[in-house]
């Protein structure tokens, strides 16, 4: 059992906390949408950037079931990897709640954030809806 | 600006070197490029060496200075580290070196040792080159992510697994003579697409291998050359790089490779070539779908077209356009960190007709090498011509 990378989380935690409760991605007053931490718009640079509250329901943009892991992941193969648009923002996580042969480009989905119980860490992860 | 050749190419068989070190590894590839160039290692001003996970198989970084020891070099040293196109940063910069004049004689190459780690920790060491917030926490693989990527070009051009799988065969042909390749054996369509899922629609068979070994080329200025009586009848007219956003989620299209599409243009316009003018190319198969975006990229074929092509024989030897005679990542291996400089020693061979498959391209005059970095956020694109 690990506890977080050898990096530590002080990115990551920003991130899952934002996705928690309601979520949140970050807005640019061109309109760029990103996702946190952030501190500039990857796009044009600037730093002025507001937390706009993430749609409720995304669509699956491309997926596959990943059946060779590495050992954060090995216990849970096969499992669904997926890359999942919300309005202005792309995020990319695990489903959960579906086989590998119910998702289709898009399929609906909300996000959620739980562990990954191998490492204890946090993990984005979607469902149904 | 002057012009730089290829004066000398230099490789370890690729495959399994179990007991041996990356040094030994790169010692011999160097030593190799350096007698085909014919060049003393005095005069060797520069050495650019790529190397992806040695920290991690090797726990050794600080590997430039350690190659250019074991290499018989004295002279400074640097490591490039730009994932899988690791080599190919590093041969740009010493292309880059001698066009502004600093040095007249560089060797640049690389080495990766992989085959010494369990496939969990091969699979956990290449994750790396992800975006590790954003993808390798979410359970992104390296297969994973092409096969998001090969998902996402099925649905929006079309193409299927048999489609890919002809470009799994197709290179396997290519490898069979190839005494450095790590597959010389032929694997059918049939073998391919019967293969374990790995992370669908890619199967084991649409993937590289996982490979130990070394490339290195010796570059030198046109006038060195002349001046030093040198053989170096193919020279590197055009070099382009391009970046893209760390991970796929986050870039422009899913379903294309844009850093490559930028790098390419760079490159072609740095050798005042177009597209029409490429007769063969060496390009990053690191999975099949992968070839499909090189050639798209390298706009090769249009978006969409090339998923087809090995199937249709048109990138096969006796094709329109052979694509990775080598065998390619695919059948001739992938040694992450020496694969930019392999991919230009191939068609430097290629070109010059020392190669097994140079009957193939007897009348290429221009060819191109695509060297990506994990899922194609870094690119690399060298234009090599017969400059006689
Ligand atoms: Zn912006």
């Amino acid at each position: 059992m690990s506890d977080g990378a050898p990096g530590g989380d002080a990115g990551y935690d920003e991130w899952a906390d934002a996705l928690a409760e309601d979520g949140y991605y970050l807005s640019c007053p061109a309109g760029h949408g990103s996702l946190p931490p952030r501190r500039v718009c990857p796009e044009c640079g600037n730093d002025s950037l507001s937390e706009e509250p993430l749609p409720a329901a995304g669509e699956v943009v491309t997926f596959s079931a990943v059946h060779v892991a590495p050992p954060d992941f090995a216990e849970q193969t096969p499992y669904v990897t997926a890359v999942v648009e919300f309005g202005p923002v792309r995020l990319t996580g695990i489903v959960r709640g579906l086989d590998a042969d119910e998702v289709e480009i898009g399929t609906q989905v909300g996000v959620d954030v739980t562990r990954n119980e191998a490492t204890g860490n946090r993990l984005v992860v979607f469902r149904p809806r | 600006m002057t012009g730089v050749r290829v004066a000398g190419v230099g490789l370890t068989e690729f495959g399994e070197h179990a007991g041996r070190t990356g040094r030994d590894l790169f010692a011999e590839a160097a030593n190799v490029a350096l007698r085909d160039a014919g060049v003393d290692r005095e005069r060797v001003e520069q050495l650019n060496y790529g190397n992806f996970m040695g920290a991690l198989a090797e726990r050794q970084s600080h590997q430039a200075p350690l190659m250019a020891e074991a290499a018989g070099l004295h002279c400074p040293a640097t490591r490039y580290e730009e994932a899988c196109a690791s080599a190919g940063v590093a041969v740009r910069e010493a292309v880059r070196a001698v066009r502004a004049g600093e040095v007249d004689v560089a060797v640049a190459g690389g080495m990766e040792r992989m085959t010494n780690l369990s496939t969990e920790r091969v699979t956990e060491s290449l994750a790396v080159a992800a975006d590790e917030l954003f993808e390798v926490r979410a359970g992104v693989t390296f297969p994973g992510a092409y096969a998001l990527m090969a998902r996402r070009y099925f649905d929006r051009f079309g193409g299927d697994q048999t489609d890919l799988a002809h470009v799994a065969s197709k290179n396997h042909t290519h490898a069979l003579d190839n005494e450095y390749a790590q597959y010389q054996r032929e694997v059918s369509v049939e073998e391919t697409l019967d293969a374990p899922t790995v992370a669908s629609p890619l199967g084991l068979f649409d993937a590289c291998p996982v490979t130990d070994g070394a490339s290195a080329l010796v570059l030198v200025s046109e006038a060195a050359a002349q001046r030093h009586d040198l053989t170096a009848p193919v020279a590197i007219t055009g070099t382009g790089q391009g970046s893209d956003r760390a991970a796929l989620q986050d870039r422009e299209t899913i379903a294309e490779t844009p850093a490559a599409r930028r790098a390419a243009t760079a490159a072609y316009d740095d050798a005042g070539i177009t597209a029409d003018d490429v007769a063969v190319a060496e390009v990053h198969d690191c999975f099949t779908i992968a070839e499909v975006f090189a050639l798209e990229s390298l706009g090769l074929y249009e978006p969409g077209e090339a998923v087809g092509a090995a199937r249709r024989g048109e990138t096969t030897r006796d094709g329109e356009l052979p694509v990775n005679l080598s065998g390619g990542l695919k059948a001739k291996g992938h040694p992450v960190g020496a694969t930019g400089g392999s991919q230009i020693a191939e068609l430097t061979r290629l070109l010059r007709g020392d190669h097994p498959n140079s009957e193939w391209v007897s009348d290429a005059e221009v060819g191109v090498t695509h060297n990506a970095g994990g899922t194609v956020a870094s690119a690399v694109v060298h234009v090599l011509e017969v400059a006689g």
